[in-house]
């Protein structure tokens, strides 16, 4: 017998949010973020959470409320997409800064103009260089399950930054899947209550975020940069304590799809590796040897771990949903920038799909790997329509 | 010093930044000849670096004080000048 419940990916991910206790949380709708925090919000009225939830005008207050109730020492816990994770985007730097464990969910959308509402990966990749966290997941379940390590590798004393919990929009908080979320007392016993190293106390008073001149600051920058490197550690270890605590996988930094023996992989974030994974089990089924790298934990970017796995590949094939307009993919960037100067030299493409929702097809995930395997290719387009005539492009 | 995670410090802890260096023209002398003890510089004072305890007694902290000029703008009885950076007489 199937494990779960049949649940709407939003209402999974809201019931996980209470197991994990918050005591505040602050949102702004946006979609496709909005059906979380309705849940939520459905949540503490009935009385069924005890947190506050504040309403406020917009995603920066959302973002200064989960702030300031963080730095009191609480837990918390915010949501948004795109735009609203934008205008987030000046207190998100904040937040890290100030080393609060945040935690959040970013469902993945594209970035206006012009508007679309659809998924892309765009929104959470601008936020790569701010200091939290981020972690991608494939499916509902997951997203569930990173939530809930989130806080804990969030929380931990040796990492004390925020993170970010990325879903794919609508692919996945619109979607019906069974999901397994495990019991109250299951969560209290993996997740202790937040231990603060430093709170807002009226009787034991303190001074946070405060300015730091050219003597001091680029000091605070390097103390997250070492920490980021530590917190792969924290990382892959919460990954193990779930694993034994509930009784199902979790991969930590990424999930390899037969990766081993395989001479062409894919790197990819996300939902997408769903489909991807059926394509590789189609090429090898006709004998080609390839794999599929599913990156979960994107920042702290797991250099080591990544060239230890895919340094026997000849081709590296990083399918991705984001682009440094001017410049290339953002995981493409950084997949290079493991292997410059390294013992080990595979090929790596990059390739640019499903932007706006564009669907990403079988057929496009087969042309790519082939085209990679024949070219080095760098932020390729995938899935243009070709009958579009583009001003100043073709016509 | 200790550089404590997310520069978590003591109240009052921003102390130790002198942010006077930022002065690039004048400062403020304070006359002492006509003040009525009105507390308006120290009031509008957009770094809070203004003291004094009765007529003829302000003072601005030249640590902190960026020479913006707004107390002698408002001085009610012009008890207030700006002066040149160099000079001793501040």
């Amino acid at each position: 017998m199937v494990k779960g419940r049949m649940l709407q990916g939003a209402r999974a991910m809201a019931e996980m949010c209470a197991l994990c206790r918050p005591k505040v949380i602050s949102a702004y709708p946006i979609t496709p973020q909005t059906l979380i925090v309705e849940e939520l919000s459905q949540i503490v009225a009935d009385g069924d959470l005890e947190a506050e939830f504040i309403n406020v005008e917009g995603e920066h207050s959302a973002a200064s409320v989960v702030l300031g109730a963080a730095a009191v020492g609480v837990r918390v816990f915010t949501c948004s997409s795109s735009q609203g994770l934008l205008l987030m985007s000046e207190v998100i730097f904040n937040i890290a800064g100030m080393r609060l464990p945040v935690v959040m969910i970013c469902v993945n959308r594209s970035v206006s103009a012009p508007l679309n509402i659809w998924n892309d990966q765009q929104d959470s990749i601008i936020m790569r260089d701010s200091g939290w966290i981020q972690l991608y997941a494939e499916n509902n379940e997951e997203t569930c399950d990173l939530l809930l390590q989130a806080h804990k590798i969030a929380e931990d004393h040796r990492v004390m930054l925020p993170a970010m919990v990325c879903c794919d929009g609508y692919v996945l908080p619109h979607a019906y899947e069974i999901v397994d979320l495990p019991s109250q007392a299951e969560v209290d016993a993996f997740l202790p209550p937040y231990d603060p190293i430093y709170k807002l106390d009226i009787d034991n008073p303190t001074t946070m975020g405060a300015f730091a001149d050219p003597e001091k600051y680029m000091e605070t920058r390097y103390m997250i940069q070492e920490t980021m490197k530590k917190s792969l550690s924290v990382i892959e270890e919460v990954a193990r304590d779930f694993g034994s605590s509930f009784g199902r996988s979790s991969y930590g930094l990424f999930e390899k799809y037969r990766v081993d023996d395989a001479s062409t992989v894919v790197v990819a974030l996300g939902s997408m590796a769903g489909t991807i994974k059926d394509v590789v089990d189609e090429l090898r089924d006709q004998g080609e040897k390839v794999g599929i790298l599913r990156l979960i934990c994107y920042r702290p970017f797991p250099k080591e771990a990544l060239y230890e796995a895919l340094s026997a590949a000849e081709n590296i094939v990083i399918m991705e949903k984001d682009i440094s307009l001017g410049g290339s993919g953002a995981v493409a960037t950084d997949m290079r920038a493991v292997f410059y100067g390294r013992e080990a030299c595979p090929r790596i493409s990059g390739f640019i799909l499903g932007l706006g929702g564009r669907d990403i097809t079988v057929d496009d995930i087969k042309t790519t790997i082939s085209k990679a395997q024949h070219q080095v290719a760098d932020a390729d387009f995938v899935g243009l329509k070709e009958d579009l005539e583009l001003e100043g492009i073709n016509g | 010093m200790k550089i404590t995670l997310g520069t978590v410090t003591h109240p009052g802890g921003s102390r130790v930044n002198k942010t006077g260096s930022w002065r690039t023209a004048s400062k403020p002398r304070f006359k002492h000849q006509a003040c009525v003890a009105c507390d308006v510089c120290a009031l509008v004072c957009p770094e809070g670096c203004i003291f004094g305890t009765g007529q003829n007694t302000y003072y601005a902290n030249e640590d902190y004080c960026k020479g913006c000029g707004i107390c002698a703008q408002v001085c009610p009885v012009h008890d207030i000048e700006m002066i040149p950076e160099a000079d001793e007489d501040g």
